[in-house]
């Protein structure tokens, strides 16, 4: 069965768990490194190896990054919070235990604006936002039947943000995880890495037929570590899901994993057995107090988020929705775009070269904006000589191309040798339309027996041709208005 | 509470510790009699008394983010039971 | 020189009486002659030692020496000594060499002490008698037919022994004051978080305290001195000024309210040592203390309530002790389960496996409010009751134990076993500093009859400085901390 028919029948619910991991230079609990890439338990400490003895000690600028995080979800930071052990047996957890929060999160209820593809904004409400360590890695390649563990991971500072089951469908989930991306990486939290695993997803995801109020049996789809992975995999769990209760069946609780390559969910190996994670408050660490002024403190350190700036672009800019939101995807774009804005004083021509030319490009090169070959000061002073007249979009383009080719310092150096300065002048113009009329004298009395309505379209030819003879340079409206007026003469 | 045999192999399991069917009859006696001694904790009166986790009503002190551990990676290893190539090696993981 | 006090030691180091390498190869030859029959030491580190006091005396020639430089002592197995076994007691870590030390054991070697080698004690700090040791039990020195007491035995033992001035013990429910009272010794239990925790292995981490073992409570004023202080390694460490311990040592105790808890004399109490214990509370009233009659009304519940809270943190600080990084592992493990399950099941013993059960069961869904949440809130009652004496009184005293030392063997049931900490759990669940003198000897008259009988003092949070005072001037007005056990080589 087809998903759309499964939509008519089904509400589908939604709800987010996401990890990201935090940009601090050590980790949550000791003074080891958080780089990424290096070799195999070379950034595992004493305390990350969990040592018998070793003692953890909480990274202050973990806790300055989850509070930001929550300022910029609106969202309400509690006094007091406090850290859990979550208890089980893993080789990835040096100490038996995950330390977490769990009773006293330290970021309460907040909610994220999220933009959909056709412009339009949804809230998705946060439960809550809690801090711990991340696991280490097991390598599955053979040591001769064994499996290798690497703890370099370990103890990476966490912010796992959940989600109310308010998403309706792969769409709404897709925008909600780019709306966290954006504001962790304004925020610069996060490097929002999602290949490396710095933002990890899990989905939680039920259905239940329309108007029903309770809540379906829910399958938890782990670690889906991208935006498309989480769109598809969640079409597939929907048919899945569909298809099982259409036919009569139930949905079963369990742990699915997102296969990317077979584009399938499947039910985790490991034995189904309940979970009891035995949490209790940590012994090691004590109670975090968080009093007003450093909350204020954070705030004032906070950058303008991804809603406030789609929110002035769309007014104070005049952009449409859809540009607002694409723009503000990511910081780095928004503010190359506004570095644009700033030189050429144009916002829609600075949107629309931004997300078409620029863009188009980057994405053929497999470039990030920050690798742009083009700096937002090289684009700014093209856009402002489309502006101001001195060239048109054709030269425009040019300029582009050899500036994406270092072929040229700035707009002004490329126009100025290759002559695509526009010429404006009437006179010069004029000489040029008088020209094209007079070699073309066929095309001449076409247009003049031609009826009123096909005239627009004839006229063509003759713009054509002057901007040939301009290699062109020449300014198009005035060249269409010179040429109208001249062949309306000879009616 | 009382506990049982089941409880007892259950909490081993939790707790990977391995246990044979005489080793869990005897922690199952072991056990009755200490939980029978820790359910007179039901006679005392706590109704809105908050619990306690730390003996000090001390808090959270914070660390700066700075990176203070250089690599040992070779110490550590050195009293691993089984390394290979800067790993630590366990019996095949299966996901 | 080996019955000597450290204070009396370092007067002789001092004077150029001896020199650090004589005393220690002094203390080295007696352990190796007497400690076979007692058991005390589970490793000596003799070519260490003897290093670290030429060190010290190298240091002193040059006038570099501090005032505790080349004074032996000996660690609890339970501190983590770089490049020595660290045992815990266990089998568990009989191959584990601590790739670290412990803060406290940095602290000292920067003073100057010498460690003589690592201690007995029961497996992972859990009894009360030291029979609980993979290195098997250590006999009391005063009748090798006795249990020294535990957790801390073998410092206990070692000490009175006069194989070491001094040792480091830890208190978790009573570990250093229980032996301290069988072995007739002074030991203090500091408050929760005066001393740091770091690289000391965790049996409960909100109990747990390391402190000083020695012949006198000036001996454990100059431990603590070079001890105490917040380590930024510790976060349950508290950043407080740690005053001078020796410097009021002298103040008479005119005008001390010394409160008698009503609960420390009833039933169950061995009337020899309730007979010594009011004997020693008379000595301070001679001395111009006043008796107050108090009640800490939930001492009866102490027991349960720590048989609780201890086992859960224990269950969960023991979790990394799984053969992956450190430790036992069992022989050719068939599965990541086998691993883990065999190399704990052979690498901790019996009463280890029951508390990790405990403290499992009692955690786990369904129990966790009956059982953990219900001991935290008599655990603050508990406190509470403290707290409400200290307002009455400036120390409380009674018996550290209810009987003298027993027979190897006497307590095969676990919960006789835990009702010897009748009088000392309730200190560590309060937080609340606590020290054992010696204050009498009872039984017949031969010398191998003699048991010793401990006074326990108590204090409000960081009273130890006055503590100390109490306990020193009793030991300036009687003799019983110079009483020594009838050992080989004595006379």
């Amino acid at each position: 069965m087809n998903q759309g028919a499964a939509n008519m029948q089904w509400e589908v619910v939604i709800g987010l768990e996401v990890h990201v991991q935090l940009s601090t230079r050590s980790k949550i609990f000791s003074g080891a490194s958080t780089a990424f890439g290096a070799e195999p338990n070379r950034q595992a400490c004493a305390v990350d190896l969990g040592l018998p003895g070793v003692l953890p000690v909480l990274n202050e600028n973990a806790v300055a990054m989850a509070v930001r995080f929550g300022l910029a979800i609106d969202a309400e930071i509690p006094e007091y919070s406090t850290f859990e052990r979550k208890n089980y047996f893993y080789p990835d957890l040096p100490k038996g235990y995950q330390t977490s929060q769990m009773a006293h999160p330290i970021i309460g209820r907040g909610e994220v604006e999220i933009t959909l593809p056709d412009g339009t904004t949804r809230t998705v409400r946060i439960h809550h936002a809690h801090m711990e360590e991340d696991a280490g890695k097991s390598l599955h390649e053979d040591y001769s039947g064994m499996s290798g563990i690497d703890l370099n991971r370990a103890g990476t500072p966490l912010l796992e943000i959940v989600s109310e089951p308010d998403m309706r469908s792969a769409e709404e989930a897709s925008a909600y995880l780019r709306a966290l991306h954006a504001i962790v990486t304004y925020l610069g939290i996060s490097d929002g890495n999602m290949a490396e695993g710095s933002m990890r997803c899990d989905v939680n995801i039920s259905l239940r037929p329309r108007g029903q109020q309770t809540l379906g049996t829910r399958a938890e789809i782990k670690n889906v570590n991208s935006f498309r992975f989480v769109e598809r995999a969640i079409a597939f769990e929907i048919e899945r899901q569909s298809e099982l209760l259409e036919d009569g069946g139930i949905v079963v609780q369990e742990t699915r994993l997102y296969d990317p390559d077979s584009d399938e969910t499947r039910a985790m190996r490991t034995k189904e057995e309940a979970n009891d994670y035995r949490y209790f408050p940590c012994p090691d660490l004590l109670p975090l107090m968080l009093d007003e002024a450093y909350v204020e403190h954070q705030r004032s350190l906070l950058p303008e988020l991804p809603s406030e700036k789609r929110h002035r672009f769309t007014g104070e800019l005049g952009l449409s929705a859809y540009d607002a939101g694409v723009l503000t995807a990511s910081r780095p774009l928004a503010e190359y775009f506004e570095r644009v804005h700033a030189v050429c004083g144009d916002a829609k021509l600075a949107a629309n070269w931004v997300q078409g030319d620029l863009m188009a490009r980057l994405n053929q090169d497999g470039l990030d904006i920050s690798e742009s070959p083009v700096s937002a000061e090289q684009l700014g002073g093209l856009l402002s000589r489309l502006a101001d007249d001195t060239i048109n979009g054709k030269a425009a383009k040019q300029v582009f191309a050899d500036l994406w080719a270092y072929k040229g310092e700035s707009a002004d150096e490329i126009i100025a040798a290759r002559g695509l300065k526009q010429v404006t002048d009437s006179g010069e113009i004029e000489a040029l339309c008088d020209r094209v009329i007079a070699d073309n004298p066929a095309q001449v009395t076409q247009y003049r027996e031609a009826s009123e309505d096909k005239r627009g379209k004839m006229i063509g030819f003759f713009v054509g041709q002057v901007m040939k003879a301009s290699r062109g340079t020449a300014n198009p409206p005035q060249v269409n208005a010179m040429l109208k007026e001249k062949l309306d003469a000879l009616l | 509470m009382a506990i049982e045999h089941a409880d007892v192999m259950r909490a081993a399991h939790l707790a990977r510790l391995g246990l044979d069917d005489n080793d869990a009859e005897r922690y199952v006696e072991d056990l009755s009699r200490i939980l029978e001694m820790v359910d007179r904790l039901a006679e005392v009166d706590t109704e809105g008394v908050t619990p306690l986790s730390h003996p000090l009503d001390a808090t959270q002190p914070l660390r700066a983010d700075e990176v203070t551990e250089a690599d040992r990676r070779d110490t550590f290893q050195r009293i691993a039971p089984a390394t290979a190539d800067g790993l630590y090696l366990v019996p095949r993981v299966v996901e | 020189m080996h019955d000597r006090t450290l204070a009396e030691l370092a007067r002789g180091l001092a004077g150029g009486e001896f020199t650090s390498r004589e005393l220690t190869a002094a203390l080295l030859e007696r352990i190796e002659r007497i400690d076979p029959a007692l058991n005390s030491f589970i490793s000596v580190t003799g070519e260490q030692a003897l290093n670290a006091a030429e060190r010290a005396d190298s240091a002193r020639q040059q006038g570099k020496a501090g005032a505790l430089a080349g004074l032996p002592l000996a660690y609890k197995d339970i501190f983590c000594t770089e490049g020595v076994r660290t045992s815990a007691g266990s089998r568990m870590l009989d191959n584990f060499i601590a790739p670290y030390s412990a803060t406290v054991v940095d602290k000292l070697e920067r003073a100057g002490l010498v460690s003589l080698g690592k201690t007995n004690m029961d497996e992972f700090a859990m009894g009360s008698s030291n029979e609980n040791s993979w290195y098997g039990p250590v006999k009391n020195p005063w009748n090798s037919e006795l249990v020294p007491g535990g957790s801390s035995g073998g410092s206990a033992a070692a000490v009175a022994a006069g194989l070491v001035p001094a040792a480091l013990g830890t208190d978790t429910g009573g570990s250093i004051r229980q032996p301290a009272a069988f072995c007739g010794i002074t030991g203090l239990k500091p408050t929760y978080g005066r001393v740091s925790r770091y690289g000391m292995i965790a049996y409960a981490s909100s109990l747990d305290q390391a402190g000083p073992m020695a012949r006198s409570a000036e001996d454990c004023a100059l431990l603590l001195n070079a001890m105490a202080g917040h380590d930024p390694r510790d976060s349950t460490s508290v950043s407080r000024a740690v005053p001078d311990y020796s410097r009021e040592l002298d103040k008479p105790l005119d005008g001390l309210r010394i409160g008698l808890p009503a609960e420390y004399f009833g039933e169950g109490l061995d009337a020899d040592v309730e007979k010594a214990v009011r004997e020693a509370v008379k000595v301070y009233e001679s001395l111009g203390a006043r008796v107050i009659d108090v009640s800490l009304p939930h001492t009866g519940m102490a027991i349960p309530a720590y048989y609780v809270i201890a086992p859960a943190e224990a269950s969960s600080n023991l979790s990394r002790f799984d053969g992956v990084r450190f430790g036992h592992r069992c022989d050719d493990p068939a599965s990541l389960e086998d691993l883990y399950k065999r190399s704990r099941a052979e690498g901790f013993g019996e009463e280890v496996k029951r508390r990790i059960l405990i403290g499992t069961h009692t955690l786990s869904e369904g129990f966790f409010d009956a059982y953990y949440r219900k001991a935290q809130q008599v655990r603050r009652l508990i406190r509470q009751d403290f707290l409400d004496a200290f307002d009455k009184v400036d120390v409380l005293m009674g018996p550290a134990a209810p009987t003298t030392a027993f027979k190897l063997g006497a307590k095969a049931d676990p919960v006789q076993m835990y009702l010897q900490d009748i009088y000392t759990i309730a200190v560590n669940l309060a937080g609340i500093p606590g020290i054992s003198i010696p204050a009498g000897l009872v039984g017949g008259n031969h010398p191998t009859d003699h048991r010793p009988v401990g006074l326990q003092i108590l204090g409000p949070h960081f009273g130890e400085a006055h503590l100390l005072n109490v306990a020193h001037v009793y030991q300036q007005a009687t003799d019983w901390h110079q009483r020594r056990p009838p050992v080989e080589g004595q006379a």
